[in-house]
């Protein structure tokens, strides 16, 4: 392979920034101290250790693991943002047979970059969440699920893989405990509905991703038609500082019910676009600082929670903090932390035709509402957005949207529908001007190319 | 299609990941390692992995064309995918594409007539913070691809076509 690192990123600009706020996850990382015994010198798999009771240690029981962790107040870093420990305790206890963990790593919700960094520069920390999980559960057999388009992070991961059962922190007996516990790493190849948990397990298995009605749930019915618990990367992340620390110190960090850091991928209009560490309920005013403020002009939206999440205008986002119920109260979702920042000069019918072009690219064909009806909202974007839009599209977009909410298997239908009603909710303005005037409100010499 | 014993040895480790009965789930990494070998998948090639891992054919089909990144059809050397997405095309994603296939003369999906690239606009690759992003044969993610680095990058794989 030719030699391009030259063209590659160092995470300089993205992580290694020293803006982070009270950072657990990316705290102490530099690019090149990913390593094991790096790791381990910042206190690395001591969490792993106190559960199995070494250095002297009483050890904890998998339901005190479990308590801690729902002791926390963690909630999923994927998206959904579901109570960790809770989803933890639907496994079942006594079940005869193989139990499967599969951390979803298939991050491709756009404006989103978090969990690439954590599994390019503390690998580790990931490898240790998924077996205290895998502890506390009983189960004996994990797969990281690795989006496709980072093939040089999924080779970072199987070395990270490497050292640690050279160590004895994964594999037969690990650390000479009665815990035994295998984890391997799987390459994706490009397929955005992978990141929805059903459709990743048929992905896991060989199959097209096309997910699975729910119930069963992965937690009675997963891969191999086995219990599964699935978290995402940042959520194992997490769980060794909760359980070195307790989980009470890490609901502290926050907001009640929003506790601990998380990780915002702050993307787009900004001067210094990167993943930031801070404490839920951070203002977002605060957030922007640090990512260097607005680029390019006034603030004008954001999304708060990847391409999926409605977008909200500056006023409303100038308000509020940083953390699920807040973000869910002013009518949008904190999703997976990407905070897609947009300036004044922005047309947002143009850049609602990009994301209706990308659901209905990526929608895996198999329910109705969402194979016809992310098409659909895509060609009456387009309409509008080149000058051949009716007033009546308007009405129809909301409609359209409305019909697919709900009606589907998976969240990708929801994903499709909710930017557009956020859109056209806060600015229908952009639209009508569209339809009125047959061009762009902002005027076409300073909207994105 | 008969594989290399190296490749077949690629095969095995990825088959090792999963329980016995479940080979199938190999599947995908065993379509990108021939890929990444021959530049495409052929319907030889599924074929042969279908024999290797005991599935039929066409399961192996809907997986090569389920997932955007498989190569139904040879492309050029160099495969360029310039990630135009919305957090992209903020900090000129889109310019990217564009200015990439001005320089090489062909259309988004195109390939040069001397068989170097292939120019193909992306999904979300996942590294939104470091836009403009494009990926190199699918393995080799760059970032901040401005015009300059885009000149640059097009002068060196041109150095270094086969």
């Amino acid at each position: 392979m030719i030699d391009l690192s030259k063209f590659q990123a160092t995470g300089r600009e993205t992580c290694f920034h020293g803006r982070h706020i009270g950072a657990q996850i990316y705290d102490g990382l530099d690019g090149s101290n990913w390593r094991l015994k790096e790791y381990v010198a910042r206190g690395g798999y001591q969490a792993l250790r106190k559960i199995l009771g070494q250095d002297g240690g009483a050890g904890m029981t998998p339901d005190q693991v479990v308590a801690e962790v729902k002791a926390s107040g963690l909630r999923g870093r994927g998206g959904a943002g579901f109570p960790t420990g809770l989803k933890w305790s639907f496994m079942p206890k006594n079940f005869n047979g193989p139990k499967y963990l599969v951390c979803n790593s298939d991050e491709g919700e756009p404006g989103t970059c978090k969990d690439r960094d954590i599994l390019a520069y503390n690998p580790h920390i990931v490898i240790e969440g998924m077996a205290i999980a895998a502890y506390a559960m009983g189960v004996a057999t994990a797969y990281n699920y690795i989006h496709g388009e980072i093939f040089e992070v999924y080779q970072r991961f199987e070395e990270a893989l490497d050292e640690a059962r050279a160590a004895g922190y994964l594999g037969d007996r690990i650390l000479g405990s009665g815990f035994s516990f295998q984890l391997h790493a799987f390459h994706g190849f490009g397929a955005y509905i992978c990141g929805e948990e059903t459709a990743l397990l048929e992905s896991l298995e060989g199959k097209k991703g096309q997910p699975r009605f729910k119930p069963p749930f992965p937690a009675s019915f997963g891969v191999y038609g086995k219990p599964t618990t699935i978290n995402n990367t940042e959520t194992f992340a997490a769980v060794p500082w909760i359980i070195r620390n307790g989980g009470a110190p890490y609901l502290e960090i926050g907001k009640p019910n929003n506790g601990g850091t998380k990780i915002f991928s702050v993307v787009g209009d900004v001067n210094a676009p990167g993943n930031y560490e801070i404490p839920l309920g951070t203002p977002f005013a605060k957030l922007l600082e640090l990512a260097g403020g607005v680029k390019g002009g006034a603030l004008k939206a954001v999304i708060p929670g990847g391409s999926s999440a409605p977008v909200l205008p500056a006023t409303l986002m100038m308000d509020i903090t940083m953390d699920y119920d807040a973000i869910a109260k002013a009518g949008s979702m904190l999703g997976s932390g990407a905070v897609i920042v947009m300036n004044d000069t922005r047309c947002m019918v143009k850049s609602l035709l990009r994301l209706s072009y990308f659901y209905q690219h990526e929608s895996c064909g198999q329910c109705t509402p969402c194979r016809e009806g992310t098409g659909w909202l895509w060609r009456m974007v387009d309409r509008i957005e080149h000058g051949k839009g009716r007033m009546e599209d308007i009405e129809l977009l909301g409609s359209v949207a409305d019909n697919i909410m709900g009606r589907t298997i998976c969240a990708l239908g929801d994903a499709a529908a909710m930017p557009v009603r956020g859109m056209i909710k806060h600015f229908r303005d952009e639209f009508v001007y569209h339809v009125e005037h047959k061009r762009c409100v902002v005027g076409t010499a300073v909207s994105h190319s | 299609m008969n594989f290399s014993d190296d490749t077949l040895a690629l095969f095995a480790r990825e088959v090792a990941k999963y329980p016995p009965e479940h080979k199938q789930s190999a599947v995908m990494a065993c379509l990108a390692i021939v890929q990444h070998e021959q530049g495409h998948v052929s319907a030889e090639a599924e074929n042969a992995v279908a024999a290797y891992l005991g599935m039929a054919p066409i399961a192996v089909h809907e997986v090569t064309t389920f997932y955007n990144m498989y190569n139904q059809q040879p492309v050029g050397q160099f495969k360029l995918n310039v990630c135009t997405n919305l957090p992209c095309q903020l900090r000129d994603g889109q310019a990217a594409l564009d200015h990439v296939c001005k320089r090489l003369g062909v259309e988004p999906y195109g390939s040069t007539e001397d068989g170097v690239f292939t120019v193909q606009p992306s999904e979300c690759l996942g590294a939104c913070a470091d836009a403009p992003v494009m990926l190199v044969n699918d393995r080799q993610m760059l970032s901040f691809m401005g015009p300059e680095r885009l000149d640059e990058l097009l002068a060196t794989l041109k150095k270094a076509a086969a």
